[in-house]
């Protein structure tokens, strides 16, 4: 079988890797990957190709050959005259996929995370700064558990009467009204939710809901209602015990240094 | 008429002036009476001092950086007998020497722009550290002629005098780490005006106690001090009037200052080295003979290799201050990597990146002058297939809501992927960062052998044991950044990502020391032909160090914005035009001129100083052309 050649090589790894991130990784593993990721992870797929080929004049060279022979050589009119036609048409179809008018509006320019004020507040009362509040009950957990489990009871009860419907039963941010909503619902079974916040900073969240969002980052579009108008401070408290009783994750602490 | 090019030039300098002069003119009609602001003409306060600022910064950091490689080098040279790497040492310094009279002028030119633009901020933070300022001329005069004996009594003291003249080096490097030290210490303050209360002073304890009691008369001493440990944050003004309240050690000693310190001290010899690399790059590529060719090689792997010690170890420091930022105060932490700048830390994947794959790169180019080093090419698909996958990871946004359309993100089930969006989280980064250090250091370890052949007789056993300790390693740092998925995130910070450091340190030092003894007595099979590379290698030394220049910038309008609208946080609020945080978009647009400018400067620097070189060598032949015509 006659040997491929390292243009031809690199050619199946860039084609190979799209396939894969496009169909295997966004279709048959896991759920689609935005084309934006796609074209960052095949950049630097570009980039790998390029530093393998390059950092050998040897190797080099030999990428280069059968780009050169296609060129000139006339053993090889007819793939010049493919490639000719081929190449515009390429360049043709990718233009019209991207000016093409299609309903697909962008999605939403908010930031990774709303930036939280330095106090914590509940209606008008200002509870403290934002890095030192703590759960009132937390403590209950090493001190009286029976006390802890009713918190984290009664936090349940708050939970399914009020934020269960977009949130969902599981927690995971998949309730009845969440495909209705964007942005989604918050998903308390990511590892990323819980873990990277205090449990202030969920407080905050909770108490003034969307509306209480900062200026920056906007729009927010959040749907999250103002539950301070709703919920007594201790019934927030308690619904936070119930979020990392319920999906086992803890909330951030900062060990002794606070 | 025809006009000559030098009167054209002339006549377009004049009007540049004349230009430059009117643009300024409306300043002279300000109300120059008692502000708390004025405008700087045309650009604004803010990117005036921004300019100044960085460019003063990145001035600062290479006349800091080079002095501690070349005392080593020199050091080596001494030890070794080696005059070459006596002479590139004083060509590093004499680098130096031109940037260091800039670096000052750009101080001057930033100390006016904040007094002219900012008075009420200097004055609020002379007030504070005015000793420290007073300290840091008598540490500028200090630096300033260590630096004038220690380069012009290069050729001096040699021989006998070398140890005196080695003494000088460190010494300026004493000066130039305190005078960084004393900056840094202003610029932390204003980013987190507190500190621990093991560190606190009594005069601050005592009324930071007042005011707690002051606040609410029913606390007593001994409730105030409940959970109040050492590592508590306390900070240095009054909470009520924001009157600073601490002594100046208080204000110095703030939170976040020792992970700058230290931060900026190895990123000095990183940003040193890499700005000498190109250096050696640019003369490489314009270089007429061979032995040109070789020299400027060699320094611009000494160059590289510095910069490369200088580069493994940033990540793990950076996280320390991130860290510390964290502590100080949670809102600025989430901010940072959560929120306002949280895409300007994928940028920073991006380029350090660039910085791995290039000196990666580099080193793999530098095995083609080696004879002998083709068998470790074998390897080298593989490594970098390992490096793009870790960078990959660390690049890789957690949410990705900003750059997806509404239909992707209802395909993903919101902004984050359900699987790549775990490698958005820090135990993915920190753990792929792990390995790309891991993986940098066996390229450097494949150049050290290459042409080599160990003798000593347990050469295999040697290789088996350290291909286990790379394997175990890298499956250790895998499996805790798996683990660290599901535990608290104070324990993640604090126990799993410093075992994760502590094994590529661990590993970097085994093998170290093994490699040095099992090639200690090796044969050398083929010599290394300095000077044969390929000009792609050089033009990636100067990416490097296009790379460093922009990291700073960028990383620094970070550091800078978390403040957001205060001048000192959380005390003194930023009330003028420019109280917002600038659109990552145009920061870039900033950073990229600002790293225009510097190489504009640094390129002129170097090249006056090739040019005196060049007229010394003419005079020098002319010389020897005349004394051979006087002989015939």
């Amino acid at each position: 079988m006659k040997k491929l050649s390292l243009f031809t090589i690199c050619l199946i790894i860039l084609i190979g890797s799209w396939v894969f991130l496009e169909f295997v990784v966004g279709g048959i593993i896991s759920v689609p990957i935005p084309n934006s990721v796609i074209a960052m992870y095949m950049g630097l797929i570009v980039i790998a190709i390029l530093v393998h080929i390059s950092v050998e004049d040897s190797q080099f060279r030999e990428f280069l050959r059968p780009i050169h022979e296609t060129l000139v050589d006339d053993r090889r009119r007819t793939h010049r005259r493919v490639l000719v036609v081929l190449i515009p048409l390429f360049l043709l179809g990718y233009t019209y996929a991207i000016i093409a008018q299609r309903a697909n509006p962008p999605g939403s320019p908010r930031d990774a995370h709303p930036s939280p004020p330095l106090e914590l507040t509940y209606k008008d009362e200002v509870i403290g700064t934002m890095q030192d509040v703590v759960n009132p009950f937390r403590h209950y957990e090493k001190d009286d558990p029976e006390a802890f489990k009713a918190h984290v009871e009664n936090g349940k009860r708050v939970y399914h009467q009020n934020c269960f419907y977009c949130h969902g039963d599981h927690l995971d941010g998949q309730g009845h009204f969440a495909p209705y909503l964007q942005p989604l619902p918050a998903n308390f079974q990511d590892p990323g939710i819980i873990p990277n916040f205090q449990e202030s900073f969920f407080f905050w969240r909770i108490a003034k809901g969307g509306p209480g969002l900062p200026a920056a980052g906007t729009p927010w579009d959040s749907a999250m209602p103002i539950w301070e108008d709703h919920l007594t401070k201790d019934e927030i408290w308690d619904v936070i015990l119930f979020l990392s009783e319920y999906t086992g994750y803890q909330f951030r602490t900062f060990g002794e240094a606070h | 008429m025809k006009i000559s090019k030098k009167r054209r030039y002339l006549i377009l300098g004049c009007l540049l002036a004349i230009y430059a002069v009117l643009a300024i003119a409306p300043a002279f009609a300000q109300d120059m009476t008692e502000a708390e602001y004025r405008e700087f003409p045309k650009i604004g306060s803010r990117n005036a001092a921004w300019i100044a600022a960085q460019l003063h910064l990145l001035f600062g950091s290479f006349i800091l950086g080079v002095p501690m490689f070349a005392v080593i080098i020199e050091f080596i040279g001494w030890r070794t007998k080696d005059i070459r790497y006596d002479r590139m040492a004083q060509e590093f310094i004499k680098l130096c020497m031109g940037a260091f009279s800039t670096t000052a002028l750009l101080g001057g030119v930033l100390v006016f722009i904040l007094i002219w633009c900012y008075p009420k901020v200097m004055s609020k933070l002379s007030g504070i550290f005015g000793p420290t300022m007073i300290f840091y001329v008598v540490l500028f005069f200090g630096e300033t002629f260590t630096l004038y004996l220690y380069s012009y009594g290069w050729d001096k003291m040699q021989g006998r005098h070398k140890g005196w003249h080695l003494f000088l080096g460190v010494l300026l490097n004493v000066w130039g780490t305190a005078i960084m030290f004393v900056s840094n210490s202003w610029l932390s303050y204003q980013t987190s005006p507190a500190t621990q209360h093991g560190v606190l002073s009594e005069m601050r304890k005592k009324s930071w106690m007042e005011e707690q009691l002051a606040a609410d008369p029913s606390l007593t001493p001994e409730t105030v001090m409940e959970g109040v440990t050492d590592h508590s944050t306390i900070p240095l003004h009054n909470e009520t009037t924001g009157e600073f309240m601490g002594t100046v050690w208080d204000a110095v000693n703030n939170f976040t200052w020792m992970p700058i310190n230290i931060h900026r001290l190895v990123g000095n010899i990183a940003f040193g080295g890499s700005i000498v690399a190109a250096y050696a790059a640019f003369r490489f590529l314009v270089a007429k003979t061979k032995e040109d060719k070789a020299h400027y090689d060699w320094m611009g792997y000494t160059g590289n290799f510095i910069a490369l010690c200088g580069l493994i170890p940033l990540p793990f420091l950076g996280y320390w201050l991130g860290r510390e930022i964290y502590m100080f105060n949670n809102t600025m932490g989430i901010n940072m990597m959560g929120s306002l700048f949280s895409w300007l830390f994928i940028i920073q994947a991006v380029m350090i990146g660039v910085l791995f794959i290039g000196a990666n790169y580099y080193l793999w180019s530098g095995m083609g002058r080696i004879q002998g080093a083709e068998i470790y090419a074998r390897y080298r698909p593989y490594m970098i297939t390992i490096i793009i996958l870790c960078v990959a990871v660390w690049m890789t946004p957690r949410t990705l809501s900003k750059i997806s359309s509404a239909s992707e993100l209802s395909a993903m089930g919101g902004a984050n992927h359900p699987h790549l969006g775990l490698f958005g989280l820090m135990t993915a980064k920190n753990t792929v960062v792990n390995i790309i250090i891991l993986t940098t250091f066996l390229s450097f370890l494949f150049y050290r052998r290459s042409g080599k052949t160990p003798t000593v007789s347990w050469g295999k056993v040697g290789n088996i044991a350290i291909s286990s300790i790379f394997f175990f390693a890298t499956v250790a740092i895998v499996v805790i950044g798996i683990v660290g998925f599901s535990v608290p995130t104070d324990l993640r910070v604090n126990v799993l990502t410093p075992y994760q450091v502590l094994i590529a340190l661990a590993v970097m030092a085994v093998v170290t020391v093994v490699d040095i003894i099992m090639y200690r007595k090796a044969t050398t099979s083929g010599a290394i032909n300095w000077g044969e590379m390929t000009d792609r290698s050089q033009y990636v030394l100067i990416l490097i160090a296009i790379t460093f220049t922009s990291l700073m910038g960028l990383m620094g309008y970070a550091r800078s914005g978390l403040r957001e609208a205060w001048h000192i946080f959380g005390v003194m609020q930023d009330t003028s035009v420019d109280a917002f945080t600038p659109l990552l978009s145009e920061a870039v647009n900033m950073v990229a001129i600002i790293m225009v400018a510097f190489f504009a400067l640094v390129g002129f620097i170097f090249w006056l100083g090739l040019w005196g070189e060049k007229k010394k060598q003419e005079k020098t032949a002319a010389e020897a052309e005349v004394a051979a015509q006087a002989d015939d």
